[in-house]
């Protein structure tokens, strides 16, 4: 077994496109295959030729069948739907090439090939890239897909055990358990250690892994109260919208869309406003259908009351039109993408951002690049167009509402599976290098931080598993029990290692014989000694005796007589004394043992010559 | 290995498993089955039922039994007019705070766990998954509910004391004395808060000594067999299996093989019908008796078959342009029952699950919901139901005994009319039985029984895939059923060991540890050297010091410390003791040494050992053969005779002065271990 090796081909020291190569007992695993939201060209994507070790260009030349990467990898494991982590997927399996298993849990495999295809959809459609992957490909990678439940546990293979913990932060969202036969590592994705209002908060056992791989998204924040940031939500758009002005949030449509949906609904409810609210269509509709069929992923209080009222039946959200951008008078509208980067969202921003009246709430991260970045990095003037930058005069909100573990969180995961060591992946080199720090102080392990490209090395302690004989652990008890209990003293096992097809057995030397057919030859040692001693032979006998228990006492050898035998218990030595046949003054002294007590053997043996001299 | 059989209904199993010094539970079933020997509990006062006249005691029974008991008007049956009963685990045998943990392997296994949770010592855990959790809770709700409409407070207990000398049903009922009154819904809410959610082969430790871990087992939503294995040993316990492709994730075979022990229960209780033939007989029946204008009931349980039946039967009707008459479900949880299902993608087949990720709902009665064709209600006095009751209609209500529930109302609404039909699916129940207080009823009667779980054929198939070291099944199984007993093949045979057993039997089982699993300190084992026996097969011979934690052995290299050695106690020349202090020194024999360093094997070449001699100068050896393989060596100047076997070699040396310290014996050693080999 060797050390665990983590290389990030994205997320080191880095927000935007999470993709993870780690080798465990020879296996290699990615973890998420993720797409940067902020890049149009090549480096929106991992840089997979770390994988083949060696150019791209050169493996998917070659025309393998099985894919470029297909031999390099043993599996892959998408964590959830977010593109930043699964949006590379299709152009990883597609068009490099990749065949081996894929494994997500339901609601990702559900949810994610939609994402994708909308985001294809805005690429070629919108943006007129060429060489991206197809919907064909989609639908053929998805096919690679596994499907796993929580806590379900998969075989990959022989060797490979993965089980899935629920990580809360959107649905379906989970963090992956890994093992390779002692080894393990913890992979978190996204997650959150607080319930919302429509998800369950992240958990996992006290189940040591000898890695934790963490998010480190909010690594230095503590954030207040949810209850404060939503009030703070629900108060700055009702103030909007009282001042007649326009609310845009710009979400992802699935994960806060949802929470916020909810949040505004029983808002809208219970302050009786007629305010439209509208939903960017087609997701949707979708979207909450699968909030309603996944309803066992949501949180405990939705799950308990859905047979009553389903939470995701919205009564004052509706679909959006493209129309409705001109209609004047107060409207809040929920639009996809959530970083403005593209799409309805950025459409909306463009007509709306002039008038000072209008805010925008951003409710999750931006990665740099995106107009959502530069907005809430102060930026006022934004080119929509090459040459012709528009002011920004609408008011810009950040509320951190993306369900990210802050750095109370990741700690308490930390404290919840008691890892032998923390790697921080997935957030900024500067907030992570103080986390790491608290990390190591109050935990007390060990923290990695790898950058991109990097390959950091984990120790692991290396055990050699065997088995072992019922036989000779009970043969090894029974004498252990014969003795006086003594904490210190020490349980000799003993016996032989069989090494035979790739498995080590720990047996008796008889029994091993036995069972293999292994033909024994035992050499047994006499030596008679004379002893000059003319007294009676039950003196010297008593005086051999004494001598031999004398010395052996510190040794654990236990002295047996019988009739005037000396024998040592669990061995092969015997002694007698006798008297010599032709001369009155002398003992004969006989110590005899078998060649695998020779040291015992040969001990006794001076020690007789000794006295005889 | 120690098996005990609590149920005496090998499809509501109750066993206790003693191994590896645990105790476990192996389902927890409720024998609903005592409830027919019950007069009906009728919603609404039943002119009919109150009819029927009291039982009059024969000479010698208990006068005041009169009061308890109504004869029926067909068959002299006689009924106990009081609330049912159900028979639960006789826990007499146990002591159940010893029980560490229970496993169900489906909601219908589970029914009497309020009994265990609530009323006993028992404190340990309870593996379930979260569907059986769902729905055993659903079953549980029907139950308490319907039991909660009766109006009879008293319990009739003077029957049971002279049941035997009563007419049938009473004369068979078994220890009716244990029958108990269904638990109230305190009881259930404190029990189901007491559960733990296991997911499909997730493996949950029970005190480091066995896991115990689901899988799928294709019978109900979320049903499981349990494999409880420890490092070496592994039993599965197969209960309520079907390899019948329905609506539930399939049953999985693979993690079943090579088991020391199979334990197989809960087998088809319908041997001579196949589920699939009955479905289409169902449907059939339902179309005709709906074609005339008559009304169909259908007495059922919340959650299970009744999902399929919807699904064929929409079907049907549609192919039949009958799409317009009314399927109705009256449940207090017959909403729950279909939201439930239709939200448990992960517990299901391939084909449902896969209408998830368009997204549609997995089951079609979500559907038939929304377009009206099926209506749930919680019971008929639900104020829309009368608003929406029309005729002819397909009526599924509870329960299936006939004995509370729903379906006792429409028995009466449309028994006098030939045109209507009862059809039985739920096999649990005997028809004539359920139906006898009602008597006399022109209504049609058909039996349809649908049971998917394993048939015998199925079964041995099984088997014999599996390949388990031995089998136990219930002894009933061992021999065809009483109403078939010249069908051999309706019976449990198989070429492995096999053992049977009874209610309240006990068996153990052989079944040994060989192996335990150890780890080995690298240390340890690069010091180790290997020798090659033959090709594939390398032995090293190895001494550690064994350490036991947490029930997990590790095997690390020794380290010889010096060893402490009490002094004794010295009267120094003051007159004072001395304090008893102790010095350490290393011992004469080092802690490594004290254990063969290598084993030998194979034979002596006497002719190379006699060479070798000569080589170091002993010239003088004279070897004489014995016979075969067998020679003396005889070295006279060395005062050493040695005698050679086959397997041993025996040096025998006489030292008179004790002059040469053993050096000799020593050289002779040398030689003959470089002859022999070694490990
Ligand atoms: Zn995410």
């Amino acid at each position: 077994m060797s050390d665990i090796t983590v290389t990030p081909l994205g997320a080191g020291q880095d927000v935007g496109r999470s993709c993870l190569l780690v080798q465990i007992g020879g296996k290699h695993i990615m973890l998420d295959c993720g797409m940067h939201m902020g890049y149009n060209d090549d480096r929106r994507f991992p840089d997979f030729s770390y994988v083949a070790g060696t150019t791209l260009d050169d493996v998917t030349g070659t025309g393998n069948p099985n894919g470029a990467l297909t031999d390099h990898i043993d599996a892959v494991i998408i964590s959830h739907f977010h593109l930043d982590h699964c949006g590379a997927l299709p152009f990883m399996t597609e068009m490099i090439g990749y065949n081996g298993p894929i494994y997500m849990t339901h609601p990702t495999k559900a949810i994610a090939p939609i994402l994708l295809e909308d985001m294809r959809r805005v690429a070629v459609e919108k943006k007129g890239e060429v060489n991206f992957f197809t919907s064909a490909m989609i639908k053929e990678c998805m096919k690679k897909v596994i499907a796993v439940n929580l806590h379900q546990i998969v075989k990959v293979g022989e060797d490979i055990e993965l089980k899935a913990y629920y990580a809360g932060h959107v649905l379906g969202a989970a963090m992956f358990q890994v093992k390779v036969g002692n080894q393990s590592f913890v992979y978190t994705g996204d997650y959150n250690m607080t319930p919302d209002r429509h998800l369950g908060a992240a958990w996992i056992d006290k189940c040591r892994p000898d890695l934790l791989i963490s998010e480190s998204t909010y690594a230095t924040t503590i954030r207040d109260s949810k209850r404060c940031r939503e009030r703070d939500f629900l108060k700055k758009v009702h103030d909007c919208v009282d001042k007649g002005g326009k609310v845009l949030i710009p979400v992802f449509a699935l994960g806060r869309a949802q929470e916020l949906c909810i949040l505004l609904e029983t808002y809208w409810e219970r302050m009786n406003l007629k305010v439209p609210i509208y939903f960017s269509m087609g997701l949707t509709e979708k979207a909450n259908n699968y909030y309603k069929m996944f309803i066992t992923w949501t949180n405990e209080k939705i799950r308990k009351t859905f047979v009553e009222r389903n939470m995701f039946e919205f009564k004052h959200i509706s679909g959006f039109d493209r129309s409705y951008i001109q209609n004047p008078g107060p409207i809040v509208v929920f639009a996809t993408p959530g970083m403005l980067h593209a799409g309805l969202s950025l459409q909306i921003f463009e007509e709306w951002c002039t008038n000072e009246l209008n805010m925008i709430i951003m409710p999750g991260y931006c990665v740099a690049g995106t107009v959502g970045h530069k907005i809430l990095n102060g930026t006022r003037k934004i080119e929509f167009k090459k040459g012709k930058p528009v002011e920004v005069k609408m008011s810009v909100q950040y509320m951190s509402f993306s369900a990210h573990a802050d750095a109370k969180g990741i700690m308490q995961l930390i404290s919840y599976c008691e890892p032998r060591n923390v790697m921080l992946v997935h957030g900024e080199a500067a907030k992570m290098e103080f986390l790491k720090q608290k990390i190591k102080q109050e935990h007390g392990v060990e923290c990695y931080m790898p950058a991109n490209g990097e390959t950091a090395t984990i120790p692991c302690p290396i055990t050699i598993p065997a088995t072992v004989s019922a036989r000779l652990m009970d043969t090894e008890a029974e004498a252990y029990a014969q003795r006086p209990p003594d904490p210190k003293r020490s349980r000799l096992l003993h016996g032989v290692l069989v090494m035979q097809d790739n498995q080590l057995r720990l047996m008796g030397a008889e029994e091993a014989c036995e069972d293999l057919g292994i033909p024994r030859h035992t050499i047994r040692f006499t030596s008679t000694t004379n002893l000059s001693d003319a007294g009676p032979l039950e003196a010297t006998q008593k005086r051999v005796e004494d001598l031999m228990r004398r010395s052996l006492s510190s040794m654990e050898y236990e002295v047996q007589v019988v009739e005037g035998e000396i024998s040592i218990a669990n061995s092969s030595v015997l002694m007698k004394v006798e008297q010599n046949e032709d001369d009155d003054g002398i003992k004969d002294i006989m110590v005899s043992w078998a060649n695998q007590d020779e040291a015992l053997g040969s001990t006794l043996l001076n020690l007789v010559q000794n006295m005889a001299q | 290995m120690k098996l005990i059989c609590l149920s005496g209904c090998p499809n509501k199993p109750c066993y206790i498993l003693k191994f590896k010094g645990l105790t476990l539970m192996l389902d927890c079933g409720l024998d609903m089955g005592s409830a027919l020997n019950f007069m009906p509990v009728p919603l609404v006062h039943s002119q009919k039922l109150q009819q029927l006249g009291n039982y009059h005691p024969k000479d010698g029974q208990d006068p005041a039994i009169e009061m308890e008991l109504k004869e029926a008007n067909v068959l002299n049956h006689v009924f106990v007019d009081s609330v049912p009963e159900f028979a639960a685990p006789d826990l007499t045998m146990v002591d159940m705070a010893e029980v560490d943990c229970i496993l169900i392997s489906n909601y219908s296994n589970m029914l009497a766990l309020p009994y265990i949770t609530e009323e006993t010592g028992f404190k340990g855990m309870i593996f379930l998954t979260e569907p059986t959790l769902h729905f055993g809770r659903l079953f549980m709700e029907e139950t308490i509910e319907y039991i909660a409409r009766s109006t009879k407070g008293q319990s009739a207990r003077r029957w049971k004391d002279l049941h035997q000398t009563l007419p049938h049903p009473l004369c068979e009922s078994v220890n009716p004395q244990a029958w108990r009154t269904i638990y109230n819904r305190e009881m259930m809410e404190s029990c189901l808060s007491k559960v733990q959610l296991v997911g499909y082969s997730e493996k949950m430790d029970v005190f480091g000594l066995l896991e115990v871990s689901p899988v799928s087992s294709g019978y109900r939503l979320g049903s499981s067999n349990w494999i409880i294995s420890s490092e070496f040993e592994r039993i599965a316990y197969v209960s309520g299996t079907s390899t019948l492709t329905t609506h539930p994730c399939p049953m999985e075979q693979a993690p079943l093989r090579n088991m020391n022990c199979v334990i197989l229960t809960a087998l088809t209780q319908t041997p001579q019908t196949n589920p699939d033939p009955m479905i289409g007989e169902f449907c059939k029946t339902v179309i005709e008796t709906t074609r005339q204008g008559g009304n169909v009931l259908v007495p059922c349980y919340p959650s299970g078959i009744v999902y399929d039946l919807f699904e064929c039967l929409a079907g049907q009707m549609d192919i039949n342009s009958l799409s317009t008459i009314p399927m109705f479900f009256v449940s207090p949880v017959a909403d729950s029952s279909l939201a439930y299902s239709n939200i448990m993608a992960e517990w299901l087949s391939a084909t449902k699950q896969n209408r998830v990720y368009l997204p549609d709902e997995p089951f079609p009665h979500g559907n038939l919901a929304k377009s009206g064709r099926l209506k749930s209600f919680r019971s008929l006095h639900d104020e829309n139901f009368s608003t929406e009751y029309r005729q002819p209609c397909i009526m599924f209500c509870g329960h299936p005994s006939l004995r509370f529930g729903d379906a006792i109302h429409f028995i009466e609404l449309w028994g006098s009319n030939p045109n209507n039909t009862i059809v039985f699916t739920e096999p649990s129940f005997n028809h004539a039985l359920a139906l006898a207080p009602f008597q006399p009823l022109l209504m049609k009667a058909v039996h349809c029984p649908i049971d998917t779980s394993l048939n015998f054929g199925q079964s041995k198939k099984l088997i014999r895939d599996l390949k388990p070291g031995c089998l136990v099944v219930p002894e009933i199984y061992t021999h065809p059923p009483a109403a078939t007993p010249n069908r051999s093949d309706l019976k449990m045979e198989t070429d492995i060991p096999k053992y049977t057993l009874s209610r309240y039997e006990t068996i153990t089982l052989p079944i040994k540890t060989k192996f335990e699993s150890i780890n080995i300190d690298p240390k340890l084992a690069s010091a180790l050297r290997p020798v090659e026996i033959r090709p594939g097969l390398a032995i090293a011979t190895i001494t550690g010091n064994l350490i036991a934690k947490n029930n997990k052995f590790e095997l690390l290299a020794i380290e010889d410390k010096p060893i402490e050695i009490p002094q004794k106690r010295k009267r120094d020349s003051r007159g004072l003791i001395a304090s008893s202090l102790s010095t350490s020194s290393t011992p004469l024999i080092p802690i490594k040494s004290r254990k063969p360093a290598e084993y030998l094997y194979g034979k002596l070449n006497v002719k190379e050992f006699v060479q070798k001699l000569s080589a170091i100068g002993i010239q003088d050896a004279r070897v004489e053969e014995l016979s075969k393989g067998c020679s003396i060596i005889n070295l006279e100047s060395e005062d050493t005779l040695i005698q050679v076997e086959e397997s041993q070699t025996h040096i025998l040396s006489h030292d008179e002065t004790a002059k040469d310290k053993d050096l000799n014996r020593q050289r002779i050693r040398d030689l003959l271990l470089g002859c022999l080999n070694k490990f």
